[in-house]
């Protein structure tokens, strides 16, 4: 697991201002939603930040409001040193951001786009060209150099699109759920990528829907819903608070299933949380010899089983730990 | 990937370029689009051939007495028409842009906040040349004569171009509201439709019922239509080129900010 790389000096100078980020009561009401609801958020400088909540939580309202795409209508936020209210421009210079939607334009090649950038940049000439170039080697992209991005594979879109925010360096990077969509592969080389820019010094702000996406990646997690951010911490701050391995079992007999759940509350001492599909239960287990004796309880009270496992918690697990009661209206994609 | 180290992504920052640098990057992607699109070309060329000689040869008989005759009068009016039409496209690129996000990039980019707009006035002025110049051609080979000579084709080409940036500014506004392309072009059409037809662009308005032709001499398009064939036939005056000047410059002043406006306020 990779956690907090140290910020490197070439990023920005004014070490006397230690956070990439901070943000006070930030509100965005779209009508009647309040898709942010008075958010507070400091990042250290140099830090992988995820930001973990289901689809509408507010995740990308977030991140659209500290990259000065959508206008808070409250709250304060800074910048690397730049007020995102009165000097917009200034938070622009030091950040970057890959949408959840490739923000390419699909006429044109890969190394046109980057060219293109480059020069928005101020590279001029041979230079942009040589930073397209540059770009294109280091993401395993120069053999589809001069195809139309049109003609891209999803993983290839994600890579350019994440050379496109690092045509020069970003103080702050933005990555809204920079895995979602990918194969298995394409996510591993996405998150060797953002281990690597964090070691060169790149803050960055990540939003994902995928439990351990933001353990695998994150120094730091915040976790939102409807708006709020209900908990905050690193991994292991929140995994006492979720509990570090998760009990599933499926009895055989629905009719079991209430006796089942009984005897793992009784067990295990934690909540037992009965999965909206049913036929699951998933339960806290504070060690595996603790989901052991539970198991041998539920054999020896005749609860036959189909299924057993021992995991992390699903995306769905963790707002039940942390809130106390599954949200029965959302239509939250569970983490694997 | 293995490759992205420090040094790829650790980078000397150029010095803060000029807005009129982003918008030549803007004007230059203009003109790429033109070779990686070429259904766009299609359009481009096919539209003002087919008009031209659909309503010269449908209508010039009945119209003037000879297909030839219409023709003079007509050939101007035309170009007014085409660059009208194509204002329409660039909204629709641009509602395209928005619908893919990359304008998300372009404005957490710390760039003019109108250089991509320039850049997109950049590929319609270009596409109104050619346009106009196959126009220009066809007439010519039809025994189209400009009394004006060059200067005033030139001066004709100028004004048009004057009169797609101000149209253009109505479908940037569109564009930035609308976020399906096909929308765009429906609702452009619309509009545009009754502006080119009940304008003297086709007919003398002298000809149309009373009502009608009070409309059609107060529609801006007449104006526009009337100083570009006063320039192409060496008989324009001042005040009809102003007449003509007066929409794209209110549309300017008015539209711009508001497309400023749009751009910047996010949703």
């Amino acid at each position: 697991m990779n956690r907090t790389a140290p910020a490197s000096s070439f990023v920005s100078e004014s070490a006397a201002f230690p956070f990439a980020i901070t943000a006070r009561g930030l509100v965005k009401h779209f009508g009647a939603v309040k898709a942010l609801d008075g958010i507070d958020l400091d990042v250290p400088r140099g830090m992988i930040f995820a930001v973990l909540g289901p689809n509408g939580a507010g995740k990308t309202t977030l991140i659209r409001t500290l990259a000065t795409l959508t206008k808070a209508d409250a709250g304060i936020a800074n910048l690397m040193g730049h007020d995102l209210a009165t000097d917009p421009q200034g938070v622009r210079s030091e950040i970057a951001l890959t949408g959840q939607f490739a923000s390419l334009d699909e006429d044109l090649t890969g190394r046109d786009n980057l060219i293109m950038l480059a020069r928005l940049w101020g590279f001029k000439g041979r230079a942009a060209k040589d930073r397209a170039d540059e770009l294109l080697a280091a993401f395993d992209l120069s053999d589809a150099a001069k195809k139309q991005v049109k003609s891209y594979s999803g993983g290839m879109r994600r890579r350019l699109d994440i050379a496109a925010s690092l045509v020069v360096t970003p103080g702050v990077l933005f990555l809204d759920e920079p895995t979602t969509g990918l194969d298995p592969t394409a996510r591993q080389g996405v998150w060797r990528m953002i281990r690597e820019l964090a070691a060169a010094g790149v803050t960055i702000l990540l939003t994902t829907q995928y439990l351990d996406e933001a353990d695998q990646l994150a120094a730091r997690i915040a976790v939102i819903d409807k708006g709020r951010k209900i908990a905050e911490g690193t991994s292991r701050e929140l995994k006492a608070q979720i509990g570090s391995g998760y009990l599933h079992v499926a009895p055989a007999n629905p009719l079991d299933l209430e006796k089942a759940a009984a005897l793992l509350e009784q067990r295990l001492g934690n909540n037992v949380h009965r999965n909206a599909e049913g036929g699951q239960l998933s339960v806290i287990a504070a060690s595996p010899h603790d989901a052991n004796e539970a198991l041998t309880a539920l054999i020896d009270a005749g609860i036959e089983l189909t299924d057993f496992s021992m995991g992390s918690p699903s995306l769905d697990e963790v707002f039940f730990a942390l809130t106390g009661n599954a949200d029965p209206d959302s239509t939250r994609e569970a983490a694997q | 990937m293995s490759e992205i180290t420090a040094n790829t992504i650790k980078v000397a920052r150029p010095p803060q370029p000029s807005a009129f640098s982003n918008a030549l990057v803007f004007g230059w992607r203009a003109i790429l689009k033109f070779r990686h699109v070429p259904e766009q070309m299609f359009d481009l060329v096919m539209t003002p051939i087919m008009f031209t000689l659909l309503f010269t040869f449908v209508f010039g008989g009945a119209l003037a007495g000879s297909p030839g005759g219409y023709l003079q009068f007509l050939l101007p009016g035309i170009l007014v028409q085409t660059v009208v039409f194509n204002s329409v496209y660039s909204g629709m690129g641009l509602s395209t842009d928005l619908s893919k996000g990359l304008f998300e990039r372009f404005r957490s980019l710390p760039i003019w906040s109108l250089a991509p707009f320039a850049g997109l006035m950049v590929g319609d002025v270009l596409r109104h040349f050619i346009a106009g110049l196959i126009i220009l051609t066809i007439g010519l080979i039809l025994g189209y004569r400009p009394e004006g000579g060059t200067v005033g084709v030139a001066g004709a080409f100028l004004l048009l171009f004057t009169i797609g940036f101000g149209v253009g500014w109505i479908f940037l506004v569109l564009g930035l509201l609308i976020r399906s392309p096909m929308t765009v072009m429906t609702f452009g059409f619309t509009l545009i439709m009754p502006l080119t037809f009940a304008s003297n662009i086709m007919v003398r308005p002298e000809t149309m019922p009373g009502w009608l032709e009070a409309f059609v001499v107060r529609n801006p398009v007449t104006h526009m239509a009337t100083a570009i064939r006063g320039l192409m036939n060496g008989t324009a005056t001042m005040p009809d080129v102003l007449l003509a000047l007066a929409a794209p410059l209110v549309l300017t002043l008015v539209l711009s900010p508001v497309t400023l406006w749009l751009y910047r306020r996010g949703n």
